[in-house]
């Protein structure tokens, strides 16, 4: 096959748009350039707003993760104002999130990833049949198993939240609603019927089996559910050789308390674990339709470049952390914590490792949440008192389900003058930076087959919806 | 009935919502009524190249549209080229591909606030030049033209709402699929009345606060948000504590204020979301079709008369005084 170009877009089954560029020589992909088709301007409707405005406008960036706008939003006012969110309304918001980050996994598995091994190309192959009676887009029983599921774990946030997406419940003090006995025990059995699904669906075991694997050989051997399904195919297509990143990994840290997060801080780079230090991000915008200069966020700012210069190709700024390109996401998160099992994938950095890092995820983050619920006070306020001040500056970094989220925030004279947001795709779906680096999902493209006559190579969509992208945070 | 279904400048919420759907699920209901999707960006498996040729045959004819879902506003900028948001892969804007593709359906739905009116993405400076498919805010005339009709006769259905509630849209769907949605279904926003002849305010449980004016002074007292915390529930169209959100939820239920996410320009309140904007002490916006004079003599008869237990749990995180016991005479 001679050297050629393919265009990729529409990009479905990832939340918002997508276009993926391909250079092809002899069968394999020799570069990629990740182009986000759409710019929305978040970062400047929000100027000349009251501060607080941010709480109700931010969360709507992103209908996925939606919280996890909320979250970083009410943070970073917060840090602003100087104030620590109640002790239980913080309990109430680390709830909602987590719930949040566990249906957009379960989403992401059912909905986004696995329907792709029931195209026709994989006709013959020993799972097929099963892949397509579990997994058929909009038919498929694990599928629709899973659209129930997801639905009455929202449950919680709509006792707690309202609604979903888009709640207005989480504010710098705490929550707006404090839970009684009853809702405790209401949202007690709402995981319970969630750790039933997972336990009969999605691992086809009980959760503290998979939680137990620390070696990959241990998880090899993994059988039952939709996760032993998806091991069987993973090591059929070689999804383990597939979408190989760099191996650094990058986590805010997630779900704070009291004695520390859930999923701590940190960084992982040439197979060991690191500090991070938010004063080390910047932006870089050499490749995207953005005008200005590299900047940490502080100091960053979203000027479109109208005239969509030839050096960019997406709307997309490219954030480094001390000039190196970061992957994030629930298997970074899930390596950074230092569970074996991600650490024993984090060299391998292949679609499989991401697959499996959110699973795993999905399995330890139920067990949390039962003991989190069971913790909650009733009895005490859910919220404390907070003036936002008339100037202040603070951020909020949080976990989203796809990794790392950070909102920057100034205000003076009780207007905003400047907010940025980077969000967990920003980093997996940069385009390339000033030294010519692309990012993660451009880096781990390269190398993947396309068969003869392909025009949207399965290779390529397999890898491409293992990071789990979505372009609407991307954006913003 | 088919439908085909295109993301523009929104953020997916009212897909994840609508996928929050219970007793059946959203999947087995569309299935059930005979509603099938031709393409939906997060549900279909076809991608790419796959897409693209079906867009062509839609366009060309050869493939029959009964309904184009369209999720999200249209970004017309930068200068009218809505180059903001080209439709990956196809070099063309999602504007263009709007106008292009609205004729050729039976019917046009816009589905969320961004979609019907603007929505968030035209706050602010409205960066993206964005508008609602037809309405850009209360006006009229939009992505398409004020007289725009589809081939059924009937103007975009405006399923407004920010998220919307997954029953206003598989509902709408299976009233269009069974050719039940006239033009006498639809308000004079084009939102469909079966939720929209409905206030917040209906079956919201601050009600009994709110004959009292007894209210909430910050966000977590649970009395009635309407004096000081910006809730517009008495006058914003939708369901809401009717049917709920999530199970039991609605954005009053869990102590925040009704924003009027139904309604165009609900975007720009002139205020803080959550704060009253007053004259005089006195809230600016009084509830629909009340006559202000009436308002204002009950409304301070009523306050006058607030029973201690209303008054007190008004101002409370949860219920401190409990209603007294009726013991039966003997």
């Amino acid at each position: 096959m001679s050297d050629t170009s393919l265009i990729v877009g529409p990009f479905n089954r990832v939340e918002g748009d997508l276009e993926i560029r391909l250079d092809v020589a002899d069968g394999r992909v020799t570069a990629a350039y990740a182009n986000s088709p759409l710019f929305r301007g978040f970062e400047r409707i929000l100027l000349g707003k009251p501060p607080t405005e941010a709480l109700t406008i931010t969360p709507r960036i992103c209908g996925i993760c939606s919280i996890s706008q909320s979250v970083a939003a009410a943070r970073a006012l917060a840090d602003a104002a100087g104030v620590t969110p109640s002790v239980e309304g913080e309990k109430i918001a680390v709830l909602m999130h987590a719930v949040e980050n566990l249906a957009d996994h379960i989403t992401h598995f059912h909905l986004f990833f696995m329907p792709d091994f029931t195209r026709p190309i994989y006709q013959g192959r020993g799972w097929y049949n099963k892949a397509v009676e579990r997994f058929t887009a909009m038919q498929g029983s694990g599928l629709r198993a899973a659209t129930d599921a997801r639905a009455r774990l929202f449950h919680i946030v709509g006792l707690l939240g309202g609604k979903w997406p888009h709640t207005l419940a989480i504010q710098p003090g705490g929550a707006t609603k404090a839970p009684t006995s009853r809702d405790k025990i209401r949202i007690a059995t709402d995981l319970k019927t969630f750790r039933r699904y997972l336990e009969t669906q999605l691992f086809g075991a009980p959760l503290e089996a998979f939680v137990n694997l620390s070696t990959v050989a241990e998880l090899d051997s993994w059988a039952t559910g939709d996760v032993g399904l998806f091991l069987q195919i993973a090591n059929d297509l070689g999804l383990n050789e597939a979408g190989r990143g760099e191996g650094r990994y990058l986590s805010f840290g997630a779900y704070p308390s009291a004695s520390g997060p859930m999923f701590k801080q940190g960084t992982w780079a040439n197979g060991a674990r690191g500090d991070f230090d938010p004063a080390l991000i910047r932006e870089d915008l050499s490749h995207a339709w953005m005008l200005g200069d590299t900047a940490h966020p502080t100091r960053g700012q979203t000027l479109p470049d109208e005239d969509m210069g030839e050096d960019g190709y997406s709307w997309c700024k490219a954030p480094r952390l001390n000039d190196e390109v970061f992957e994030t996401g629930a298997l970074a998160r899930q390596i950074v914590d230092g569970h074996p099992l991600a650490v024993a994938l984090a060299q391998e950095a292949s679609v499989r490792a991401r697959i499996f890092g959110r699973v795993l995820e999905v399995a330890r983050t139920q067990i949390a949440l039962e003991r989190h619920v069971a913790q909650i006070d009733p009895s005490q306020s859910f919220m404390e008192p907070v003036v936002i001040p008339d100037d202040g500056e603070g951020s909020g970094l949080v976990e989203a389900a796809r990794g790392a989220l950070g909102h920057w925030v100034q205000f003076r004279g009780g207007e905003i003058t400047s907010y940025q947001i980077i969000a967990p795709t920003t980093w997996n779906f940069s385009p390339r930076d000033s030294n010519g680096v692309p990012g993660p999902v451009e880096a781990a493209l390269v190398g993947a087959p396309v068969g003869e006559g392909e025009d949207t190579p399965i290779s390529v969509q397999h890898i491409v919806r293992s990071f789990d992208p979505c372009m609407v945070c991307t954006v913003h | 009935m088919n439908i085909l279904w295109l993301q523009s400048a929104g953020c997916g919420g009212c897909t994840m919502s609508t996928l929050c759907a219970e007793s059946p699920n959203v999947l087995e209901l569309l299935e059930g009524a005979g509603i099938s999707f031709l393409w939906h960006p997060s549900l279909s498996l076809e991608t790419g190249a796959e897409v693209r040729r079906l867009l062509q045959r839609i366009e060309s004819g050869e493939q029959e549209l009964d309904v184009l879902c369209i999720e999200g506003s249209i970004v017309r900028g930068p200068n009218g080229t809505g180059k903001y948001h080209m439709l990956a892969g196809t070099g063309r804007s999602m504007l263009d591909w709007t106008q292009s593709l609205a004729p050729k359906a039976r019917h046009v739905v816009a589905v969320g606030t961004c979609a019907t009116y603007g929505g968030v993405t035209s706050s602010g400076e409205n960066p993206s030049d964005a508008t609602g498919v037809q309405y850009e805010g209360s006006h009229r005339g939009a992505a398409l033209a004020a007289d725009f009709t589809s081939k059924s006769g009937l103007p975009v259905v405006n399923i407004a709402g920010c998220p919307t509630h997954p029953d206003w849209v598989t509902e709408t769907l299976l009233l269009l699929a069974a050719d039940e949605l006239s033009l006498d279904s639809l308000d004079g926003f084009g939102r469909p009345r079966f939720y929209a002849d409905h206030l917040v305010h209906h079956a919201c449980p601050k009600n009994e606060f709110y004959e009292y004016k007894a209210s909430a002074t910050k966000l977590s007292e649970i009395g009635c948000m309407m004096e000081h915390l910006g809730c517009i529930g008495t006058q914003a169209v939708g369901d809401c504590n009717i049917r709920t959100w999530n199970g039991e939820g609605s954005c009053t239920r869990a102590g925040y204020p009704c924003i009027n996410c139904t309604a165009p320009e609900f975007e720009e309140p002139g205020h803080r979301f959550t704060e009253t904007p007053k004259f005089a002490g006195i809230p600016v916006g009084l509830p629909s079709d009340m006559p202000k004079a009436w308002f204002m003599a009950l409304a301070s008869l009523s306050k006058a008369a607030t029973p201690r237990r209303i008054g007190v749990n008004a101002t409370s995180d949860r219920v401190t005084v409990p209603p007294s016991l009726k013991v039966p005479k003997s």
